[in-house]
């Protein structure tokens, strides 16, 4: 079967270097995201997402493939659970390319298996993550997130 | 025209509202596959296309040589976080559970 893939796009009213820091900085991504990001973002190095509060359980891992500052930005994308095993991660790539005074932010999913949790959990979390994002960096004010 | 209006106008339209369905069904389709057992010319898809694009409620990608299209709902989650706040939504998602098992009930 083949694998799927998404895309998101959004329009923000920032730089594209504040952007890209606003993806990786883990004091950025705990106010948006309420989870926090781990990694020198060297291509072959890992990364982690951990939850900000509580027992900051490790909730996404993977390895980064390219890292162009502040342009592009290629990750595998996993559940902890497959740390290991390769074949099943999925891969997301952020590209920041500024647009008149603003910045488009694309974000590509793909190699997802179809009708797997990773596949139903990003498809609900891309459009809130990015909705807060672009809250926090016009307005000072994130949204909450994941609140149901 | 402000954002908001440009993605209002666009979804005032059932055949645009057809095309989203489609792509909420399947994503990332080409223009043919788009058009396929739909009731309309393939102009006619592409200029709904087009409209769905600059409300950015639609991006396009490219496979290879074909170009595909993908359902973008982040503008549609920007709508709902401005009027639906952190205290509503379990509110607002437990009225449409119940919506649904009722007319489920009346269907059934």
């Amino acid at each position: 079967m083949p694998k799927s893939r998404f895309v998101y796009e959004i329009y923000i009213a920032a730089s594209a270097e504040t952007v890209w820091k606003a993806l990786l900085d883990g004091e950025f991504t705990r106010q948006y995201w309420e989870q926090e990001h781990f990694s020198d973002w060297k291509p072959g190095s890992t990364w982690e997402h951990r939850d900000a509060h509580g027992d900051r359980k490790v909730r996404l891992l993977g390895e980064v493939l390219e890292a162009s500052p502040p342009h592009k930005l290629v990750l595998t994308w996993a559940e902890p659970a497959d740390r290991a095993n390769r074949d099943r991660h999925s891969r997301v790539t952020f590209e920041i390319e500024p647009v008149a005074e603003m910045v488009r932010l694309r974000i590509t999913h793909d190699e997802l298996e179809p009708g797997s949790k990773m596949e139903r959990d990003i498809t609900h979390g891309w459009p809130r993550v990015l909705s807060s994002l672009k809250s926090l960096l016009e307005t000072g004010r994130p949204l909450k997130t994941w609140a149901r | 025209m402000k954002d908001t209006d440009i993605v209002f106008r666009a979804l005032a339209d059932r055949s645009r509202r057809t095309l989203l369905d489609r792509l909420h069904e399947r994503d990332g389709q080409t223009l043919t596959e788009l058009c396929a057992d739909l009731d309309m010319s393939r102009q006619a898809v592409t200029q709904h296309l087009n409209i769905l694009e600059s409300a950015h409620l639609i991006v396009t990608a490219w496979r290879g040589r074909e170009k595909l299209h993908f359902l973008n709902p982040v503008p549609l989650q920007e709508i709902y976080d401005r009027w639906i706040g952190k205290f509503e939504r379990s509110r607002v998602r437990a009225m449409r559970e119940l919506k649904r098992r009722l007319e489920e009930t009346k269907s059934a």
